[in-house]
């Protein structure tokens, strides 16, 4: 499904990916963890066509996603990054509508305009479609963003940090969400997570990365061990079984 | 659906139109006196220039500003226009004045436009290829406009005083004094990049929502990117081939455009700009001109007023 071959890239002198292979299957959620600087956030920016790598090469479906057109891919692919912090003044159905702009260049059919009511719903905006974005709280304007790439309704899904400055009650919000995406839709879904306890409870593998290099891909019950977290995060991590769930205990 | 929310933007819209109506209705008829027949052909060209000038740099301030995702930058304060002034001086440097006044001034119009274009593409990649920041952006794009006016005064000075007359009456602005020559030309120009500019505007605004969430939705964003930069850079070659630079009026126009529609959609934003820029032209000339008896001070007015309204939005954007 999502093939990523030989990839490195550097800024200057610093390498931030350096020769990453990796292979997911289709369907899932696939959580991208590792520290600061490991070079997720631009992994993920590479498998999504934002920026070109150094060498190496990325096959979504098996369309190489800088060969293939934009329009054709956006059928297929579509990433969300960090927060956008200037969003001009759109309703939240204006901003879900341009999810179907890769299939109708902004001329909705009834179909699109169906399409992106059923978007909304998905997410539960239903009773704020017609506010602005930049009315609405954090939990559901990021919301309101995964419903437009619901609404473009791609095979794959990749998320930069989505959890990103919401609460407890919103972040795990989000993350059902994601997860009814992997099993209703069948979406592909890729998060890079920063809370390995969130990745332990959603997703169904683990990807984690460090120093530019992916160092393993495993379930989440092979990689929420002490001693496989030691080696990503350099620091002791207790790991305790709650309720069937992995639970790490970081905070100290 | 998302249409109802609209009605505000179409009601404003129906008020700009009826008030550049009205601006160009009393620039036309207000203090006219004699033969009507002749009143009516001078002041329809000088009429016909200053609506194409303000389509002009208001359609290509909201389409600088969409492809910067900035609502500070524009083509003049980027400096894109005293690039224009130092390629005009340095066409009458290279070639001597009586050279240039004596090419067709379509021909040196369109000569000047394509190397404007040219050196706007280079300036462009240079300055935002991702690593520099909105205020240094901003600041090298303010000196830069600095060392250009510089470069052409320096050469006006080195020039044959004959000669620097002749780019003198080229390169001031002049609301005016509309050089009416070319207006056939401007207003080809300018009809062709509003037909690019309207097909465009779904496009516009996915561009409005960023980079990545554009190339997420498939636009070709590199390519859209050339697109616009040669409509910007042509648009900016017609206003200030026919009036010279005006430095912060684009500015002013598209902020009170977003400001009074409450959406940022294009399909709205554009003409709207475009109607405040003609209204503001047409009005503040009348009143300037016919009723307080000055000459080209309008450009003066314009600059004061835009000049605020930039570093007010300067400190609106720093404390955000």
């Amino acid at each position: 499904m999502i093939k990523v071959a030989n990839v490195s890239k550097s800024y200057g002198t610093t390498r931030v990916l350096d020769d990453v292979s990796l292979s997911l299957p289709k369907g899932g959620l696939t959580a991208l963890i590792g520290p600061n600087g490991a070079g997720k956030s631009t992994l993920l920016s590479i498998m999504a066509r934002l920026l070109s790598p150094d060498a190496g090469t990325v096959h979504v479906d098996g369309l190489d996603v800088f060969a293939t057109p934009g329009a054709v891919l956006a059928r297929r692919l579509a990433i969300l990054k960090q927060n956008n912090q200037i969003t001009p003044r759109l309703t939240v159905a204006e901003l879900v509508a341009f999810g179907r702009f890769p299939y109708s260049r902004g001329r909705l059919t009834r179909e699109d305009a169906e399409r992106v009511s059923d978007a909304i719903a998905y997410v539960d905006l239903s009773a704020v479609q017609d506010r602005l974005i930049d009315e609405l709280s954090g939990g559901q304007r990021q919301r309101a963003f995964i419903a437009m790439v619901l609404a473009q309704d791609p095979a794959c899904l990749l998320l930069d940090e989505p959890l990103n400055n919401l609460d407890m009650k919103h972040a795990a919000a989000i993350m059902r969400l994601l997860r009814r995406a992997a099993d209703d839709l069948g979406k592909t879904v890729v998060v890079v997570i920063h809370d390995i306890n969130f990745a332990s409870c959603h997703a169904d593998r683990i990807v984690a990365m460090k120093e530019g290099r992916l160092i393993l891909q495993e379930a989440p019950a092979a990689v929420m061990r002490p001693e496989v977290l030691r080696a990503v995060y350099d620091m002791d991590i207790a790991v305790h079984e709650i309720a069937g769930t992995r639970l790490a205990a970081y905070y100290r | 659906m998302a249409e109802a929310g609209h009605t505000r933007a179409r009601n404003v819209l129906l008020l700009l139109g009826f008030v550049a109506l009205l601006a160009m209705a009393s620039f036309m008829t207000v203090g006219a006196r004699g033969n009507w027949g002749f009143v009516l052909t001078l002041r329809g060209g000088k009429l016909a220039g200053l609506v194409l000038v303000g389509i002009a740099v208001a359609v290509s301030t909201v389409l600088f500003q969409t492809l910067t995702e900035n609502r500070i930058l524009t083509p003049a304060v980027m400096g894109f226009d005293a690039l224009y002034v130092t390629l005009q001086t340095l066409a009458v440097f290279g070639l001597g004045g009586g050279a240039a006044t004596a090419l067709d001034p379509r021909l040196r119009f369109f000569a000047e436009a394509v190397l404007l274009t040219a050196a706007v593409l280079a300036l462009f990649r240079w300055l935002f290829d991702g690593r520099r920041g909105l205020h240094l952006v901003v600041l090298s794009g303010l000196v830069f406009g600095v060392l250009c006016r510089g470069l052409a005064n320096l050469l006006q000075r080195i020039l044959d005083p004959n000669e620097f007359s002749v780019l003198q009456s080229m390169m001031f602005t002049r609301f005016n004094m509309v050089d009416t020559n070319l207006l056939p030309v401007a207003a080809l120009i300018i009809l062709a990049a509003c037909v690019v500019a309207v097909r465009l505007v779904p496009v516009l605004d996915v561009l409005a929502l960023g980079r990545d969430a554009a190339i997420s939705l498939g636009v070709d964003h590199g390519r859209m990117v050339k697109l616009l930069i040669v409509l910007v850079a042509l648009l900016v070659s017609v206003s200030t081939a026919l009036v010279g630079p005006v430095m912060f009026f684009g500015l002013l126009v598209s902020n009170f455009a977003y400001i009074a529609l409450g959406t940022d959609r294009h399909r709205y934003t554009l003409p709207a700009a475009a109607l405040i820029a003609i209204a503001c032209l047409a009005a503040g000339q009348t009143v300037l001109e016919r009723v307080l008896g000055y000459d080209a001070a309008l450009s003066v007015v314009i600059e004061f007023g835009g000049g605020i309204v930039f570093i007010l939005l300067l400190l609106r954007g720093a404390r955000a």
